[in-house]
């Protein structure tokens, strides 16, 4: 077990775990943020993207002890009103069904359009494409993109 | 007008009141269609004044209303709520919905499967929505001293015209709840639906899209702890023994103990489907502790012999079913169905004189079609939180058959009904797998032995490896043309292992003279069951890429040869128990053609058609491919559907949509196959599914007009996008494809 701080949506946080623990169940279990979805545990389907320095990763793979003072966001600190362009489109778009896959798949769309403000459909395929989704909403998650892209720029 | 007679007494409701009051499963819907501003200026009523088990009404307007199914993915949480809005003339904005806690006094059929719930649910619903607005309105005429025929209502609102009289549902709301339940109340008119029809946002939409607690393994209570099991590595294993020593002594780790999740004398209902009954348990802190210390148990399993096991069937009668030992292997599973395909099979339906006419033919097409076992993979893996204690069992999760559970849980904690709670969270995913509860009662058994409020979660290689799959299937079919190439003998044999996917009554049986249809299945003790459109999932893209064969034999058009068949069906049908109706199969097929400009030739488009009948609706695809640096791309799917009236486009489309994905992304890509009877997939670098870069680039979705009843919508898309696909891929690169997934035949989609 070990110490670890953490800086987790712009808070502080300080958590006593075995240092091989995945951030992901850091999240879930002891932080109690579980927006961050556990769906495979290998990096294979992206249910659990966060950002860290504002870069989408898995966080299922990322063990807690490397974290350092990377800043740590999670879908609930995405924003502060659950108003940002991403989710703003997710909701014009209905885009949800069963809506387990979609904090990962939100989280990876605005790492996206942060980096890249106006992608195209190849890259916004490129850089989903390791978000599954079983319910296959595939193609209003990219229409979502558009308009989140359209909204910010 | 539709009269219908209520259902509703005063004393089931305040039951449920009583259940929901534990407020764990609250659900605001503040957001269906407001803006995170007009949020904040609701506000909760000071009291509720419950007018039937549906809904409550505030005395400040707001309206909770309860769903009363499990919500999968398949939009009832929104679409059945609109049900009872819709009577009860409610303003949407001011509804509020709940998810409906297990309660079989006030609702009926509390089920996520068969794509039922809306047609199921239609009358129920509305009924009650209609009961209030009764309620309302006979309080609002005592009030007023005016006759009830002359009170009416609008958007939350109670007027009599004559007097200019007005009041709103919640200053009646009060008065309402006295009032006695009507015998039988009128429904709308589907001409004056306001609700029903109109588009209505994901009533969980804001909660998903922040990343709220909404789901099984988002749930907690405190002191609760975290299981997981160990299951046998392979299907016809069992335990032989446990060293749990250093798992034991791990940090968090709180104890290590097997459970047999269904004793031998219980008789299994259907949906205890479970090949792994004895397990070993660990139960810890967190979920990383348990994690890791499960990986420190030492255990040995062995395999079983052939033996019976205790199975309840529908009549309530125990019978006894066999299960073969042994160790299974894909090879093998392919081989015996080729073989059993050879042979005769079971005659299900002959018309006239198939034999005969296949022996006179001027051409016979034969082709044979398989897919393998899929896992259902639903994003959020199996789980279930179970507090087990001598007074009651209360049971939290994701669940499609909380009713039918109910009774195997309080079979085995030994338990009256009356003692079981079952709350349903919002789920991630079902497509079939959570019809099958062994882990809600493996996650009960723990907390009665544990004494402490526990969740047990599968891991992805846990869900994936002690699945209930679909089941792998095997199609030969056979097509006799005359001289002129009309389809004169059409032969299916189809089989699978455990269960045969034939469904002998639908299309083409009625529209040609001689026809036969024969069934075999082969025996296994891999689990299988429901997934989505059970069967369809495979016999749809099998009998559709085989039609397209027999069109293009016959040199005819594949979409004017298939309505030709239909012609025939509808007005001189062969035989008497085709169970679809071949006008409304034709009319699917009539506007895809026409809403994709079927005929037109587009250079580098490659197209191919399908259509099928399944869950009471009609749905028909035209995929449209174009190859792109030598691999070809799904550029359109057109799909035209007729489920009767739709309830809520917005979220009908995206089901459609969904399910053409789903389809194009199992035939493609997706398979289990065995080795000694471990999977030899057990997450998603070995199991294919489709991923953003093989998605179609749009899909267009059209409903047929219609003042039917609803039918189902979750699974009718997914099974004849298959043969859309299948004839696509044939049209852009001249091979025809037999064997499910069709990566394994050396197509991926760019």
């Amino acid at each position: 077990m070990a110490v670890i701080n953490l800086n987790v949506n712009g808070k502080k946080q300080t958590v006593d775990v075995d240092p091989k623990t995945p951030v992901l169940w850091v999240l879930r279990d002891h932080l109690n943020l579980v927006g961050t979805k556990f769906g495979c545990g290998i990096a294979q389907c992206g249910a659990c993207t966060i950002h860290l320095d504002g870069t989408a990763v898995r966080s299922c793979q990322l063990p807690v002890s490397v974290v350092g003072e990377k800043a740590i966001t999670t879908i609930e600190g995405l924003s502060e009103r659950g108003d940002h362009p991403v989710q703003q489109a997710w909701l014009e778009h209905d885009v949800p069904q069963c809506g387990y896959c979609q904090a990962g798949q939100i989280m990876s769309a605005a790492a996206l359009l942060k980096a890249n403000p106006t992608p195209s459909d190849e890259q916004i395929e490129s850089a989903m494409n390791g978000n599954l989704c079983r319910c296959g909403t595939y193609v209003r998650i990219k229409a979502a993109i558009k308009t989140a892209a359209t909204a910010k720029s | 007008m539709t009269i219908v007679k209520t259902n509703i007494n005063r004393r089931s409701f305040l039951k449920a009141s009583a259940l929901a009051g534990g407020g764990m499963m609250l659900s605001f819907s503040w957001l269906a269609g407001c803006s995170p501003a007009a949020e904040e200026t609701l506000t909760l009523p000071k009291e509720w004044f419950e007018l039937n088990g549906y809904l409550k009404i505030g005395e400040n307007g707001l309206v909770t209303i309860m769903s009363p199914n499990p919500e999968i993915g398949q939009n009832v949480k929104t679409s059945m709520p609109m049900l009872v809005a819709e009577e009860l003339d409610v303003d949407w904005k001011n509804v509020i919905v709940e998810q409906a806690p297990l309660n079989t006094t006030v609702f009926t059929r509390q089920l996520a499967g068969g794509s039922q719930s809306i047609r199921q649910g239609w009358k129920s619903l509305r009924m009650a929505g209609a009961t209030a607005r009764t309620m309302l309105r006979e309080a609002a005429a005592k009030s007023w001293q005016v006759p009830v025929e002359e009170v009416t209502t609008e958007a939350s609102m109670l007027f009599h015209k004559a007097s200019g009289k007005s009041a709103s549902y919640g200053e009646m709301a009060s008065a309402a709840a006295k009032i006695e339940v009507p015998k039988e109340v009128e429904l709308k008119n589907n001409s004056d639906f306001k609700i029903i029809g109109t588009s209505r946002n994901n009533v969980d939409g804001q909660k998903i899209v922040t990343g709220q607690p909404l789901y099984g393994l988002d749930y907690r209570r405190e002191g609760m702890l975290i299981a997981m099991i160990a299951h046998p590595p392979a299907f016809g294993m069992k335990l032989k023994s446990v060293d749990d020593s250093q798992a034991r002594s791990m940090p968090g780790i709180k104890d290590v103990f097997t459970i047999k999740t269904y004793p031998e004398e219980y008789a299994q209902q259907w949906c205890d489907v479970d090949s792994f009954p004895e397990l070993v348990v660990v139960v810890g802190n967190t979920t990383w502790e348990v994690m890791n210390a499960r990986k420190a148990l030492k255990l040995e399993w062995e395999q079983f012999q052939d033996h019976e096991i205790a199975s309840s069937t529908f009549w309530g009668t125990t019978v006894k079913v066999k299960v073969p030992g042994g160790l299974e292997n894909s090879t093998q599973h392919a081989k015996v169905m080729a073989d059993l395909s050879a042979k005769a099979g079971t005659v299900v339906r002959k018309d006239g004189n198939p034999e005969a006419v296949f022996k006179k033919a001027a051409k016979v097409v034969e082709r044979s079609y398989s897919a393998p076992f899929l896992a259902h993979n639903t994003m959020e893996p199996m789980n279930f939180f179970a507090h087990v204690t001598e007074e009651k069992a209360e049971l939290v999760g994701p669940i499609q058959t909380p009713e039918y559970m109910e009774k195997s849980v309080a079979a085995r904690l030994n338990l009256p009904l009356e003692k079981i709670e079952i709350q349903m969270t919002r789920q991630g995913g079902g497509f079939g797998r959570r019809l099958y509860g062994h882990f809600l009662v493996e996650a009960a058994v723990i907390s009665q032995k544990i004494k402490a409020p526990v969740k047990l979660i599968y891991t992805r290689e846990d869900d994936m490896s002690f699945g209930v799959y679909r089941p792998a299937y095997h199609a030969l079919y056979r097509a006799a043309l005359d001289a002129d190439n009309n389809l004169i003998a059409f032969h299916v044999k189809a089989g699978g292992i455990p269960e045969s996917p034939l469904f002998a009554n639908r299309f083409p049986a009625g529209a040609v003279e001689n026809y036969l249809a024969e069934s075999w299945t082969a025996s296994s003790n891999i689990s299988v069951g429901a997934f989505r459109a059970p069967a369809s999932n495979f016999i749809a893209g099998a009998e559709q890429s085989f039609l397209d064969e027999v069109a293009e034999a016959a040199g005819k058009d594949p979409i004017q040869f298939r309505l030709d068949l239909l012609d025939r069906a509808l007005t001189k049908p062969v035989g008497k128990d085709n169970d679809y109706e071949a006008k409304r199969l034709a009319g699917v097929l009539e506007l895809v053609r026409n809403k994709s400009n079927w005929g037109q030739d587009l250079p580098n488009v490659h197209r191919g058609v399908s259509a099928y009948f399944c869950h009471d609706s009609y749905v028909a695809h035209v995929i449209d491919l174009v190859m792109e640096n030598g691999k070809p791309r799904v550029e359109k799917v057109h799909c035209a559907v007729d489920c009767g009236i739709v309830v809520n486009p917005i979220a009908a489309i995206n089901l459609v949509e969904g399910g053409s994905v789903d389809g194009i992304g199992h035939a493609m890509y997706s398979g289990l196959t065995f080795t000694n009877g471990t999977p030899d997939q057990t997450n998603f670098n070995k199991y294919r599914l489709i991923r953003h870069q093989e998605a179609p680039r749009a899909i267009d979705v059209h409903f047929v007009p219609s003042t039917v009843d609803p039918t189902g919508l979750g699974e009718p898309p997914f099974p004849p996008v298959i043969g859309a696909l299948a004839n696509a891929l044939y049209k852009a690169t001249g091979k025809r494809h037999y064997q499910q997934p069709y990566l394994g035949e050396g197509i991926t989609l760019g």
